[in-house]
């Protein structure tokens, strides 16, 4: 960081502005700062938002950080649906709490998006027509109350699996992000455990939802580690920009390593019959993948992929009109003159923890 | 109480992932968190909050009806918390101020409910003085639900004490002077307790929407019966 603040200054300080040496000199700097970044990069440093970047390396970031904020937001859509149908008002607060905890996360994201020169609402554009992608995932539908549960140790384990790496990314405010989106994600995946660890220690039927969501939600969590290493052509780069830090295959290992013994102390089964302990390699065997399902949900061909758009597109074209009043309502009461006239409230403590007010641009959408 | 918190709190919930606004998914789920935090409070002085929550009918239930209402579009829902949490904050800042097993309730929840009636102001205030269709829908929010208002002044069953013309005071001012600064008609006086078809929850007479919301509530907890969750 230090080394590259000091190269641009040093270039500031020694510009020439003849026209002659104009475009020689902005080769240089361009080489200089490109020779910068390549030195950030190299000493595991992080990459800020004002510091020069290549544009393939802006676009990468844009496309993972959205399409992961993306996630985000749809994924809250096969847990939400199970909040008014909670079994106990313990879980159903864990719930509200969780999803509440991923449009969160969405603002993070949207945010880190943002400072690399995009808007949210560009982004959500580009995800309403179907431009951008979000985790494979969250087309598969949530079935029984078990699914909570699966869908909290699996797929937030396969999440944490994949970000914990994301907390030492090259880009500092994606980085920054991930630090505190795994706090939450891994108390989440923590709950889904108990609550899976709840039913298969209740009755028979709870037993058996228990395993039945397991049975479904295993193998979509093992593809959420993208495509196997040698048909996943941006690794390599990415890798070189330390964005990534290990490949699809690595992680989607250490995650089989992790759930196996798991899934035992639940008392459940994984649904493979490959699944064996490979004493030379000292990592689970594990069988194929079906990668024609993979490529078919990515494709829009999965079981929910029209219904989560759908709603998304729903729910941001039924917002319009209040997002429009908000706007118009700010350019009629600038700063200052927010609240008028509204009799205050008496011996009321102020609220603590009150977020921020909606982030709506006069003019926007 | 309990009842008014929790079933506002499930109407609330019904918004995650179909909010206006990123920020909305946001604190409208915290609404239902804090809600549902009171709720579950209350309900455990009477008994257990899941027996009460999830094996009672309809015509057990007292919550007002104006909590139970569907939520309608986002001008609706921002009306009737702005109608609730009205009430809400005068009723549990009396009961923090008083001896007995509500008062340590009221006071946690205090901050929450300031928050909440504070969120359903700036709405209000965005919604009626924004643009001509958000101001319609706000009025036409005003409107329906003017009529289920009235029912919070019945006297509270257990709350012998307490007046409900004070907060039918409190209440009034603040409704009123809102509605008025975000330029929307205010419909006069609420309703007198027991004025006809305007009550009935305190007694365990809903509206048709209830049976529908329970059924979708209680729905996996019946089907198990003795489970733990």
């Amino acid at each position: 960081m230090n080394a590259r603040a000091e190269t641009e200054h040093a270039g500031n300080g020694t510009r020439d502005h003849t026209a002659n040496d104009t475009a020689g000199r902005a080769a240089n700097d361009t080489a200089g700062r490109a020779a910068a970044f390549e030195r950030t990069i190299a000493a595991d440093e992080r990459i800020e938002p004002r510091d020069w970047m290549p544009d393939a390396y802006r676009a990468t970031l844009v496309r993972q950080i959205a399409q992961h904020a993306h996630s985000e937001i749809i994924g809250m859509q096969p847990e939400a649906d199970w909040i008014t149908r909670a079994p106990s008002l313990r879980r159903k607060a864990i719930l509200i709490a969780k999803v509440q905890d991923e449009a969160g996360h969405g603002l993070y994201l949207y945010g880190a998006a943002e400072t690399l020169g995009t808007s949210r609402e560009e982004l959500l554009d580009k995800l309403h027509a179907g431009r951008h992608k979000y985790s494979s995932i969250f087309n598969y539908p949530t079935l029984t109350w078990a699914d909570v549960g699966a869908i909290g140790w699996l797929v937030d384990g396969a999440a944490i699996t994949n970000q914990v790496p994301l907390c030492r990314c090259s880009y500092g405010p994606y980085a920054r992000a991930m630090v505190r989106i795994c706090k939450e994600e891994s108390f989440h995946q923590r709950q889904g455990y108990e609550l899976l660890h709840t039913l298969a220690h209740g009755t028979s039927a709870q037993r058996a939802m228990a395993q039945d969501a397991v049975d479904r939600w295993w193998w979509p969590s093992l593809m959420m580690f993208g495509p196997p290493d040698d048909a996943s052509p941006r690794t390599e780069q990415s890798m070189a920009w330390r964005i990534k830090r290990h490949t699809n295959d690595e992680l989607r290992q250490r995650f089989v390593d992790i759930c196996v013994p798991q899934a035992e102390a639940l008392g459940l089964t994984l649904p493979d019959p490959e699944l064996r302990w490979n004493e030379e390699r000292g990592h689970w065997d594990f069988g194929p993948v079906d990668w024609a399902e993979f490529r078919a949900v990515l494709a829009g061909e999965g079981p929910c992929n029209e219904e989560r758009i759908s709603r998304r597109r729903r729910a941001h074209a039924e917002g319009a009109w209040v997002r429009e009043a908000a706007s118009a309502y700010a350019a009629k009461h600038p700063r200052g003159d927010a609240a008028p006239h509204v009799p205050a409230a008496p011996n009321v403590p102020a609220a603590p923890n009150v977020p921020a007010a909606p982030n709506v641009r006069a003019g926007a959408s | 109480m309990g009842d008014d918190a929790l079933i506002l709190s499930h109407r609330l919930a019904e918004w995650a992932g179909s909010a206006p606004v990123l920020e909305e998914e946001v604190a409208l789920a915290n609404l239902a968190l804090d809600l549902l935090g009171q709720a579950r409070a209350l309900l455990s002085l009477a008994g257990d909050e899941d027996a009460l929550a999830f094996r009672r009918d309809a015509r057990a239930f007292r919550n007002v009806r104006l909590v139970e209402l569907p939520n309608g579009d986002f001008a609706h829902t921002m009306v009737r918390q702005l109608f609730f949490s009205a009430w809400q904050r005068p009723l549990f800042a009396r009961l923090a101020e008083r001896p007995g097993p509500f008062a340590a309730i009221a006071a946690a929840a205090g901050p929450e409910i300031a928050y909440h009636l504070d969120h359903a102001v700036t709405w209000t205030l965005r919604l009626g003085d924004g643009t001509a269709e958000s101001h319609a829908r706000a009025a036409r929010a005003v409107a329906a639900l003017w009529r289920h208002t009235g029912e919070l002044f019945e006297p509270v069953p257990g709350l012998d004490w307490l007046d409900p013309a004070a907060l039918r005071a409190d209440w009034t001012a603040h409704v009123t002077g809102t509605l008025r600064a975000a330029t929307l008609p205010v419909p006069g006086e609420p309703p007198p307790p027991g004025a006809p078809f305007t009550g009935g929850g305190r007694r365990g007479l809903h509206t048709e929407a209830f049976g529908r919301l329970l059924a979708e509530m209680q729905h996996l907890h019946r089907s198990h019966p003795g489970a733990a969750w």
